[in-house]
């Protein structure tokens, strides 16, 4: 039966990717197309007094240039996807985003004129000649500062920067109460620091209008091709939907920056009409800097009480969150529902309270980034933990054993209520840290560090992670403040031939669906793999999507996938059954043939395909065709979970961190494809440990981006890193057909709070008894934590 | 990413190249310091003269008591020299550490200190070495010595329409106990501090030493009162944690945010003793 499903079968996508024939959306041109170059403010708080275009307009070459004042006003701006509410019940202030400004510029990077020529150059060279008069003022760029009474406004038409203020859990008087009679408790005051998502292919967009069917097709990078269309048409430029073809083609990685509805997709679109030419807009990794959306930036203080015997007894954190100057798509959900219901952890807290204020700043716009707020959540759990155990004296491992939530199979077992909303499906998670602390040799390691005289600083640190993936039941996350549904849909197309198109949401750029997928497909219908095609990211071909985030493609892309493999099987069975002059109920599917039970009497997949669309000999009552489309809303989200264990070494002369060993034991339900698992699982930890000692947006006071290019921003790099140590539990996911919890971000989640607790307790064992080093952990903010 | 609009001309030899070179041009070596910030527009010559492509100054050669390396000669070719490794190791050493394989492979070792980045890793090597730097004009060729050569932030002294053609490293016996130790900017790579070393030894004595530091200061420089006061002296632990006390002095130490100065001239003492180290 599984001839592909748990093999390491080679990434189908990979020929054309790695022998250069991807095919991307700057590789794209159309007759006729015109480049976009938008020029971007300089500043981070201005008043636009005057642009002047005329010196620029006339150059040869230029098409057209067009500002804020070519933007009619109903065209307000791109919308935010997901609604939080105040404490109050008051609805969270959400100032348009507009697709050039007008007046006021709001963060370094803000559009202010697109400039549409014959080639990039020309574009590019024509918006040197254009004069922007700019009155400049003060700008903030942290978002706790940006609370505070008498900070410079982002919006003036707001009384302050707070953009919702926000709280879950219990009561915090229970919490205070709960933390008073801990026999001990941690604080720790923190940075998750801003991260800049850096895919490889940057962010580029093609509008194109075609007059004889009054038709719109944009090529976008995105991972959302029909979210984008949904947005754009409905909430941005008021357009037909069905008079708009999005099209996401090969996507070079995204990490959520390209989810998001972005301004330069809706330029395009609009003025390729106005224009009456194709228009490509392609980010520079200049502009890729300044306004891909960024990640994480949260400013956290938590208190973590302990009883006599190392039981939590409370959580109390306080967020502030950064928006930056407008909300991108998902944003107001990161810090809120992605990141405080995941405040329980592994670990039986009996009272939890977590409280964010998210505000604007006059920087670029923060949204989902590689685990989005569950990597927050975790960082926040896992230091507190650790620091803890150097704070109480007790070994990190046992004090995480002590806490863990026992042992539920979300089957037999119901699953674990936690005081911050989830329900967690299913979870086992001794085995996970038990396994890790087996590969790590960890009684060898505690004597090789109690004994180091080279001069060096030996460190472990722990994390032990839960994560909420498969995002998700559309009532749920609707309750939560979704303004879209989270399902996915799949089509399955059987050809006459027998062979398979299948029609997916999701959409992938870089995971490797094309394979995964297919793997599913072949194996439900007993076929080979290379009869099956696996498309996406084009709304003319998929009818309908959710896009690919959230590591939800194979949770609940994979179960739509399934769900119309079911009924194809289910229809061809009662074709078979009139082929085979039996009754259904006597026949059984097996290697893509039907069989009536006991004999040898069968038919195979594709004679009953052909005879589905030749149907001379057909049995009555049933329509042509085999093709079937099914949409998949799961009832909850799937809950991947894991040990991390980092170990370092610090020279003790310059601060310089080594990571030695990195060892990561992850449970994301069961595996279809191992080295595609594997590889996500990899680029995540790369991802997560680049956080901790290399990567981070500075945002200087002026709010100038101060480290946006390849000079200054440090990305991580494979010499950075040790060869990973990884191995798998596997606790299938209750409530989906496949048994997946999702891969695509634990890597991330997982690593970061790792490799800072490792540092942090090479340092304690030093006799530095730091409680924080600021990430990315530098050398020379390591090396000052040791002279004092 | 889109420079202005530039002329490009190829030169085939050293004197086409010369002929090519006026008003408002700019020579092309590797490219690797030089397109980038034609890309940034921080730079705009309305003409360059690529002489990446003229082999004479692509080599490297035994020159009797010297060797003899090409200007246009790239990091990759100095990294896999053998005569290099075995004259002067610290060559090699500095060389495999520049960048990555594609900027080794085209960036040239002229290009690196005709640019004279403050942390580029040539200069120190090129001042611990007591290089001499061959340059031709169209009046014919001079030679300039590296003490004299770099004279501050991104300043030579090479003259318009000068070519780097040549680099002298003597085959000395300081040359030939050699190292180069880098602390690296993580982002980019290149030094926050690199320290090259030359020490030439009297049995267990120091007989004489020339140090050269990158990355500390607006451009590189000797350590002159280090190199004097280990003369004479045994090439111990002892001598170094003696002499190796203030590594930048009279130096204009650099801070940015990878490095503070407190931390960078910290950093200098730690990385010139190490250099000492592993010559000892
Ligand atoms: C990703 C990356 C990483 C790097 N890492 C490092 C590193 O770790 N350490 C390091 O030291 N450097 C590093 N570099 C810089 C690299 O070494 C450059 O190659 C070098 O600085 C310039 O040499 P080039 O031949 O490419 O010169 P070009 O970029 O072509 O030219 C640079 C300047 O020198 C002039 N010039 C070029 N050749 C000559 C000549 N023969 N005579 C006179 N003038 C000439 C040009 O007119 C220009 O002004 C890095 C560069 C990159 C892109």
């Amino acid at each position: 039966m599984t001839k592909y499903i748990g093999k390491s079968v080679k990434r189908l996508e990979d020929k054309r990717f790695l022998t250069g024939q991807g095919k991307y959306t700057d590789d794209i041109k159309l007759v006729n197309m015109a480049y976009a170059y938008i020029l971007r403010s300089p500043y981070a708080n201005a008043t636009i007094n005057n642009i002047d275009i005329s010196e620029a307009k006339a150059q040869p070459g230029v098409a057209a240039i067009y500002t804020g004042a070519d933007i009619p006003e109903s065209i307000a701006g791109v919308p935010c996807g997901w609604q939080v509410n105040f404490k109050n019940g008051d609805i969270m202030k959400e100032p348009p985003h507009p697709l050039l400004v007008r007046k006021k510029v709001r963060h370094v990077g803000d559009g202010v004129v697109m400039i549409v020529a014959d080639s990039r150059a020309i574009a590019k060279d024509a918006s040197e000649l254009i004069d922007i008069d700019y009155d400049i003022h003060d700008a903030v760029t942290d978002p706790k500062k940006a609370a505070e009474p008498g900070a410079p406004l982002v919006h003036e038409e707001l009384p302050s920067n707070v953009c919702f203020d926000w709280e879950l859990g219990n009561p915090k008087d229970e919490v205070a109460a709960a933390l008073a009679s801990a026999a001990h408790v941690t604080e720790l005051d923190f940075t998750n620091q801003r991260v800049v998502p850096n895919a490889m292919e940057p962010r580029s967009a093609i509008g194109h209008y075609d007059t004889a069917y009054d038709r719109y097709t944009l090529h976008t990078s995105t991972q959302n091709p029909h979210l984008t269309r949904l947005l754009m048409c409905a909430f941005v430029l008021g357009i037909p939907e069905h008079k708009v073809r999005v099209v996401g083609p090969d996507v070079g990685g995204g990490f959520g920056s390209k989810i998001f509805h972005y301004t330069e997709e809706a330029l395009v679109t609009y003025f390729s009409k106005i224009l009456g030419r194709p228009i490509k807009w392609t980010a520079d990794r200049s502009e890729a800097f300044l306004t891909d959306a960024h990640g994480r930036d949260h400013v956290t203080n938590a208190k973590m009480g302990f009883d006599a015997n190392g039981k939590i007894v409370a959580l109390q954190a306080y967020t502030y969150a950064n928006m930056g100057a407008y909300l991108s798509t998902f944003a107001p959900a990161v810090p809120t529902y992605l990141h405080g219901t995941l405040l329980q952890g592994l670990y039986t807290t009996p009272k939890i309270n977590v409280d964010v204020t998210a505000t604007f700043t006059h920087t670029n716009a923060v949204d989902a980034y590689r685990g989005a707020g569950r990597p927050e959540a975790t960082y926040l759990l896992e230091r507190l933990l650790d620091l803890a155990a150097l704070e109480m004296k007790v070994d990190p491992a046992e004090l995480r054993f002590k806490n863990f939530i026992p042992a539920f199979d979300g089957v037999t077992q119901p699953g674990y209520q936690t005081q911050v909303a989830l329900q967690y499906d299913s979870g086992n998670y001794e085995p996970v840290l038990k396994r890790a602390l087996e590969m790590v040799g960890y009684e060898a390691f505690r004597q090789e560090q109690a004994n180091q005289t080279n001069g060096k600083l030996l460190g472990i640190g722990f994390s032990t992670y839960i994560e909420a993936c498969g995002i998700a039941p559309s009532a749920v996350v609707g309750a939560l403040g979704a303004r879209a549904g989270l399902f996915e849909s799949a089509q399955v197309t059987v050809q006459p031939t027998g062979k398979v198109s299948v029609y997916t949401g999701s959409h992938s750029h870089g995971q490797g669906h094309e394979t995964t997928f297919a793997q599913v497909v072949a194996d439900k219908l007993g076929i080979p793999i290379e009869d099956v095609e696996i498309i996406h990211g084009d709304s003319d071909r998929v009818a309908f999507g959710m896009g690919t985030y959230g590591s939800r493609s194979l949770a609940v892309g994979g179960s739509a996938i399934v769900k119309s493999l079911e009924k194809v099987l289910e229809k061809g069975a009662k074709i078979a059954a009139h082929l085979l002059e039996a009754s259904a109920d006597d026949l059984e599917y097996n290697d893509g043939k039907w069989t009536v039970k006991g004999t040898d009497k069968s038919v195979a997949f594709g004679d009953v395909s052909l005879t589905a669309y030749v149907p001379h000999n057909y049995p009555e009552g049933i329509e042509p065709g085999l093709d079937f489309s099914s949409f998949y809303d799961p009832t909850n989200f799937t809950y991947p979970f894991g040990a991390h264990i980092a170990i370092v070494e610090i020279d003790k002369e310059t601060g310089a961190i080594k990571l030695k060993r990195f060892i990561a034991v992850d449970d994301v339900g069961n595996v279809i494809n191992p080295m595609i698992v594997d590889g996500q699982i990899h680029g995540g930890l790369a991802q997560g440990i680049g956080q901790a000692l290399h990567e981070g947006a500075m945002y200087d006071e002026d709010g100038q981006l101060i480290n946006g290019s390849y000079m200054d921003y440090c990305m991580p790099r494979a010499d950075d890193f040790p060869s990973f140590e990884i191995d798998r539990t596997v606790t299938p996911c209750p409530h989906n057909p496949l048994g997946v919890k999702g891969a695509g971000e634990a890597g991330t989640i997982g690593s970061t709070p790792a490799v800072v607790n490792a540092v942090i307790d090479a340092l304690w064992k030093g006799g530095h008894e730091v409680k924080d080093i600021k990430m990315p952990m530098t050398p020379e903010r390591v090396w000052n934590a040791m002279q004092d | 990413m889109i420079p202005t609009s530039f002329d490009y001309k190829k030169a085939n030899s050293v004197e086409e190249a010369l002929s090519m070179l006026g008003d408002d041009t700019q020579i092309l070596g590797g490219g690797h310091s030089l397109i980038p910030a034609l890309k940034l527009r921080l730079n705009s010559p309305g003409t360059l003269v690529d002489i990446s492509k003229i082999s004479s100054i692509k080599e490297i050669s035994d020159g009797g008591d010297s060797i003899a390396i090409g200007g246009g000669a790239t990091h990759a070719s100095i990294a896999n020299d053998k005569s290099l490794d075995q004259y002067c190791p610290m060559m090699g050493q500095a060389a495999r550490e520049i960048g990555d394989i594609q900027v080794r492979n085209v960036g040239t070792i002229g290009g690196s200190i005709a640019h004279a980045d403050p942390a580029a890793d040539w200069p120190a090597i090129l001042l611990a070495a007591d290089a001499r730097i061959v340059v031709q004009n169209k009046n014919g060729s001079r030679e300039i010595a590296a003490d004299q050569f770099f004279k501050g932030f991104f300043e030579t002294a090479l003259e318009e329409g000068e070519i780097i053609t040549a680099i002298h490293i003597p085959k000395s016996q300081k040359n030939s106990n050699s190292c180069y130790v880098k602390f690296k900017q993580p982002a980019s790579r290149f030094a926050i501090v690199g320290v090259a070393a030359a020490v030439e030894m009297d049995g267990s004595v120091v007989k004489s030493a020339r140090l050269g530091l990158t990355g500390v200061g607006e451009f590189a420089y000797r350590a002159t009162a280090i190199e004097n006061a280990l003369t004479g002296k045994p090439l111990n632990e002892t001598t170094i944690n003696e002499v190796v006390q203030n590594a930048t002095e009279n130096t204009n130490v650099m801070s940015d945010h990878f490095a503070s100065e407190k931390y960078r001239a910290h950093l200098a003492n730690v990385y010139l003793k190490r250099a000492l180290r592993k010559l000892g």
